[in-house]
């Protein structure tokens, strides 16, 4: 067992423990929980310690047999791509229980299920980004459906059966759709070169084009839903407006990141003929999503539907990012995901403390805030600042990196990208202007500001925001080399070549 | 090139005085504004210091740079977070410390009565340290940093009473119209590194021959756009006569003094992409030109003393964008306009500030007059930035403005004459609107309708004010003596590459805008001499009424954008939730329904579940009948 | 006589235990009935296993004995179970699984 494996299995072991600890216990589940994420998050920084940045290949590679009839085996290794979105599950899951503790209180089961739910499903997180067995990622993809649908269906709000019940069909299908060729996939291995699910050996298969096309979608509409791209997004809002704030952030912040890390480790690592025949179609999704995204945010009048479809749109960009098959549109959509993934976090749970104060999530309901609680409306500002990617703040790096990564292939689509960020200061600026600014409303007047434990969950969010604005150099080390050999794997070559400085 | 430690410190300094006064709260209230105020003297000592020892170095060793990290590093993509204090920078170090400085000093009293003059000090800083960075960075995605810093700062001064709907909306469209602008600056990158394979000022310029006309020309217009963003220029100049919602000595040092000139900085600081792109830089012509009538024209209707001298801004940045778009020989006067804009605009603002100080706040002309007698010193030294602005000699904007026109007549053909024409009308419709204000303010009746008499501002005002009055005397003078900023310039703009004929002899120019300004002045003396009413006349001509409505400059982008956006949204809602949701919707209920209709079938009656089994059976039976048969 | 009657009388007294299913409602006589059909089907398999000549079909016919003795015992005491909760044994009152 290496530290991958350990970090991946620990939160699974502290579940089993809580699991042991009376449920009437609350607190000390809660605690225990805390402590558990906390040492998780810790040893996966220690992954970062004894990483290679200058093997582009996977590490801390470990292999078992598990259903040998098949050929699967318990594979798991990481490269910088998947590093980085693992240190943001992990980072990020402390982070929630801590911002979020009362979240489970209300909810239709203990404390203690959510809790175990919310360990189990970081497991999954980690298992999803480190397996390199193709049937491995499908179980783990799969089965992360089920802790969120509980999740949603159990501890959210409002329309919550149907919208978690819509998450899991949506989801199911998409699945499905990868099912059949994973199986495909499986088949055509089986005539080549043996049956085998290992990835660096399925990427060795010569695969005619037609085929190619049929599996290549396959796998594109399962991430294309769960990233989610228009037009498979439906499902998001509804889901992040019933789900608790916290579950919103391991929601949007990181499940969606598997959909968008799918397609570069599957579909264009897997089938780079057909992911250049899609780029075209898949470009235009791209654009229509940052566009749309953002027209559908401008008209929200819920903050958490506000949040969700803000997040459509950079979900675009990051889509757009990967198929722009440059080095800078690579890195720069990897960066991008976990950005996205901290201001998110930081804009779902300020809006989750405001909606819990006032007890309404509706923006007009707010109103002056910015005088009753100023560390509150701060943070939401800066969270808000970083959804418009601010320069100076770490969005901007990634947007930007994007934007100049498919300028140099695409520059129609960079152009109208572009025009998105006109559309993000409005998005961004009219809730805050209703929340923060104007006079203090009715109902308002008394809402307390953040305490101690709010101010310790949010303040690691809002610096490392801050901090990946003015030097995200060492993430981007991480990412650059992986990045580089994904694109010159799928055949392509910067347009822009290196200059020697 | 040589390196120099200190430029950080002129940037880092207020951004950590704003960090620590934001984030000290409440128990920064007693001592943060001197903090704040000393923090912006160190970088302007810094700053001085800096060109004391760049003036001993010979002209091309001046330029010092700083690398501080390597920032944003992909594939060929490299840019450095580096500062470049070059002859450029420096004018602006200067500008922005010096007169930030002052207007430090100026706030202290103007904002002691505020509960919230911690955050404004912090939000000031802040700006000093983002323009700051906007005028060092040494590649355009540094300066973008700055740029959008800038943006943020002036959001949140613009809208620092944003209890009141009407600034907070105001802040907005201040953030969003530069916005727009940023697309511009976003795109000129992009394009830059399509076409250089770098971002950085100096590795443009070394390799600017390569590219082709067309790529230059994409860059300039895209560049252009982001000015005109930044700096109100026409068609994004709305914003700027809303963002006086700001308190007065904001709109001093950002939208008069620094800030919106940053479009100035940066069309010459991209010299070498214009001078190689005549389309954009026709473009910059147009822009400036129309702009400084533009604005000239709504200065003549506003009553409101703020938006009269925001007007007046947009108009005489119009100027400087005007002479940047006159190829090399032009930056160096756009430059020494822009700092003796900076010095007697300021000075105006803040006077402007201490009549509205000493009139509880009231901005509205109409209910001034007779102010003069009461404030003497806000009245001299008001009147000193009049009669800089309007260009009467030796004051300072004799110098830089008349050097702009004669520049303008000089760009030769009909060019020349439009230009000149332009920039004659634009001088003398100055010398009008700025007379009225001063005669409205200053002079004629008292009109403000309560007993309590205005007062003379405290001296903590009165010194800012009287500095930057000494500025909007001497600064032209000492600028152009023996073209000193010309040739202080050189190495940045190169401005001796051609040389035009002069259209007509400088000394003919100068008297023709004398007499244009003299003709505007008494226009202004014969109709507002004599007693004012408190309220505006309503039978006016049509031209007045339109000045009135920014020349219906809102109305515009409210029916062209705005209306039509709203509708957009509505309609993306409604197909949204129809078309796509509807989709995922009839899916989801098709399969209810066949639900329920197969649902009638499981009764819960044992004999009818037997009954099903048996045809069942029977059903089996046949069908392997028929299928052995 | 011929074997094939015994197969006959078979197949009449399976139709006549079917039919009792579906339209009695009482609970015992249905589950007369079904004892009717597994006896039916006794006598089928003991049929085949003398017209085969082997055994085969006669040890069937124990295992349905004994299965059918099991769902005696089972069923009788559901039977009891429900005429004791709801003082019938109409089949068509325990249709709780509508809902």
């Amino acid at each position: 067992m290496n530290l991958l494996t350990i970090v991946g299995v620990l939160p699974l072991i502290s579940a089993l423990l809580i699991a042991f600890i009376p449920s009437k216990n609350a607190e000390l589940i809660k605690r225990a929980a805390f402590a558990a994420t906390l040492v998780v998050a810790i040893a996966s920084i220690f992954l970062v310690t004894g990483f290679d940045k200058s093997v582009t290949g996977m590490q801390y590679v470990q292999s078992n047999t598990w259903i040998e009839a098949f050929n699967i085996n318990f594979a798991v290794g990481i490269d910088g791509i998947s590093l980085v979105l693992i240190l943001l599950s992990t980072i990020l899951v402390p982070i929630v229980i801590l911002a979020t503790w009362h979240e489970s209180d209300l909810g239709r089961w203990s404390s203690k299920s959510f809790y175990i739910l919310i360990l189990v499903l970081e497991t999954l997180m980690i298992g999803v980004f480190a397996a390199t067995d193709l049937f491995l990622f499908y179980v783990f993809f799969e089965a992360m459906l089920i802790p969120i649908y509980f999740l949603i269906g159990g501890y959210g709000t409002g329309n919550k059966s149907a919208a978690a019940v819509k998450f899991l069909l949506y989801s199911l299908f998409g699945g499905l759709l990868m099912l059949a060729s994973v199986i495909g996939l499986y088949v055509i291995a089986g005539n080549q070169i043996g049956a085998t699910f290992d990835l660096t050996q399925l990427a060795t298969l010569e695969i005619d084009s037609n085929t190619q096309n049929l599996l290549f979608l396959g796998f594109f509409i399962a991430f294309a839903i769960k990233a989610p791209l228009w037009p498979f997004h439906t499902w998001l809002p509804d889901a992040a407006k019933a789900a608790t704030p916290g579950t919103s952030v391991l929601l949007l912040g990181v499940l969606d990141k598997v959909g968008t890390y799918g397609m570069i480790r599957f579909c264009i690592a897997l089938f780079p003929d057909a992911s250049k025949t899609f780029t075209p179609l898949i470009i235009t999704l791209a654009v229509i999503s940052i566009i749309y995204g953002a027209f559908m945010a401008i008209g929200q009048k819920d903050i958490k539907g506000l949040i969700a479809f803000t997040s459509i749109s950079h979900f675009g960009f990051i889509t757009m990012g990967i198929f722009a098959m440059t080095t800078q549109g690579m890195s720069g959509a990897n960066l991008y995901m976990v950005n996205h993934g901290f201001s998110t976090a930081a804009l779902f749970l300020v809006a989750g403390w405001m909606m819990m104060r006032r007890g309404s999530s509706t923006i007009a309901d707010f109103g002056g805030l910015q005088r009753v609680t100023p560390v509150m409306a701060w943070t939401f500002f800066i969270a808000g600042m970083s959804g418009l990617a601010l320069p100076g703040l770490s969005s901007f790096v990634s947007e930007f990196l994007v934007l100049v990564g498919t300028y140099t292939r695409y520059p129609v689509a960079a152009v109208i990208g572009t025009l998105g960020i006109v559309l993000a200061a409005l998005y961004i600026l009219i809730p805050i202007q209703k929340t923060l600014h104007g006079p203090i409303t009715s109902g308002n007047e008394n809402l307390k500001d953040l305490n101690l434990r709010e101010k310790i969950a949010i303040a690691p969010v809002i610096l490392i925001i801050v901090v990946m604005g003015f030097y995200p150099k060492p993430v981007l080390d991480i990412i650059n080399p992986t990045a580089e050999k994904v694109v010159v794997n799928a055949g392509f070559t910067d347009p822009v070549a290196k200059v020697g400085k | 090139m040589q390196t120099s430690a200190n430029l950080v410190w002129l940037i880092a300094l207020p951004l950590f005085s704003s960090a620590i006064l934001l984030l000290a709260g409440k128990r920064a209230n007693s001592w943060g504004h001197v903090m704040a105020t000393i923090v912006s003297a160190s970088a302007f000592t810094i700053g001085f210091v800096e060109f004391i020892a760049m003036q001993s170095r010979a002209d091309e060793n001046r330029a010092v740079a700083q690398k501080l990290f390597t920032w944003i590093s992909v594939g060929s993509f490299n840019v450095d977070a580096s500062l470049l204090l070059d002859q450029l920078s420096i004018c602006f170090v200067l500008l922005i410390t010096g007169v930030g400085t002052l207007i430090h000093i100026y706030s202290i009293a103007y904002m002691s009565h505020d509960l919230d003059r911690r955050r404004f000090f912090a939000y000031l800083n802040l700006f000093i340290a983002a323009m700051l960075l906007l005028v060092l960075g040494d590649s355009y995605l540094n300066l973008y940093v700055g740029w959008e810093g800038v943006g943020l700062a002036s959001y949140l001064l613009i809208g620092f009473w944003n209890q009141k709907p009407a600034y907070a909306t105001a802040a907005k469209k201040a953030f969003v119209a530069n916005r727009v602008g940023d697309v511009g600056l976003s795109l000129a990158i992009m394009i830059a590194f399509a076409t250089f394979g770098d971002v950085s000022f100096a590795g443009i310029k070394e390799h600017v021959e390569h590219a082709s006309s067309t790529q230059l020309t994409a860059i300039g217009l895209m560049l252009l756009l982001a000015a005109c963003g930044k700096s109100a220029q026409f068609p994004l100049q709305s914003w700027l006569g809303d963002a006086m919602a700001g308190p007065t000595p904001v709109s001093a040092l950002i939208h008069a003094a620094t800030m919106v000139t940053a479009g100035v900085y940066l069309i010459t600081r991209s010299n070498f992409i214009f001078d190689e792109a005549p389309i954009a830089q026709l473009m910059v012509l147009i822009v400036g030109g129309i702009t400084l009538l533009f604005g000239a024209i709504i200065g003549t209707a506003k009553d409101d003393i703020k938006k009269a001298l925001a007007a007046s801004t947009m108009s005489q940045i119009g100027y400087m964008i005007l002479a940047t778009g006159l190829g090399p020989i032009g930056y160096a006067f756009a430059i020494m306009h822009l700092l003796t804009h900076g010095f007697f605009k300021a000075s105006m603002f803040l006077g402007a500030g201490s009549v509205m100080h000493g009139m509880k706040d009231e901005v509205n002309m109409r209910k001034y007059g007779g102010i003069g007698k009461f404030m003497p010193i806000t009245a001299l030294t008001f009147g000193l930035g009049y009669l800089a602005i309007i260009g009467v000699p030796p004051f300072a904007g004799f110098y830089s403005k008349d050097k702009i026109i004669e520049t303008a007549f000089n760009a030769g053909g009909m060019k020349g004459l439009a230009l000149g024409i332009a920039t004659l009308l634009g001088a003398m419709i100055t010398a009008f609107y700025m007379t009225r204000v001063v005669i409205l303010t200053f002079f004629g009746n008292e009109r403000w309708g309560h007993k309590d008499e205005p007062h003379e501002s405290p001296a903590l005002m009165l010194i800012p004010i009287g500095l930057l009055s000494i500025g909007s005397i001497a600064s032209g003078f000492i600028l152009s003596k023996g073209e000193g900023l010309v040739h202080w310039l050189e190495p940045v703009v190169n401005p001796l590459k051609e040389h035009h004929d002069e259209f007509l002899p400088p000394i003919v120019v100068s008297l023709m805008t004398l007499t244009v300004v003299a003709i505007g002045i008494l226009i202004a003396v014969s109709k507002y001499r004599g007693d004012q009413l408190a309220q505006a006349p309503e039978n006016v001509s049509v031209l007045t009424k339109a000045a009135r409505r920014d020349l219906f400059q809102d109305d515009l982008n409210e029916s062209v954008f705005m209306h039509p956006g709203q509708t957009l949204v509505r309609n993306i809602l409604n197909i949204d939730y129809l078309v796509l949701d509807g989709l995922v919707r009839a899916v989801g209920s098709v399969s209810l329904t066949a639900g329920s209709r197969l649902r009638s079938l499981q009764n819960g009656y044992v004999r009818s579940y037997a009954l099903l089994m048996i045809i069942g059976a029977l059903a089996l039976i046949a069908a392997i009948w028929v299928v052995t048969a | 006589m011929a074997i094939a009657n015994y197969l006959y009388l078979s197949a009449i007294l399976f139709t006549i235990g079917a039919v009792g299913v579906v339209i009695r409602r009482n609970a015992i006589v249905v589950f007369m009935c079904i004892e009717l059909m597994l006896n039916a089907a006794n006598l089928a398999f003991v049929t085949f296993a003398r017209i085969n000549g082997n055994l085969q079909g006669q040890v069937v016919a124990f295992f349905t004995m004994v299965v059918a003795a099991c769902e005696v015992v089972v069923g009788l005491a559901i039977i009891v179970t429900i005429y004791r909760s709801r003082r019938s044994i109409s089949v068509d009152d325990a249709s709780l699984l509508k809902r």
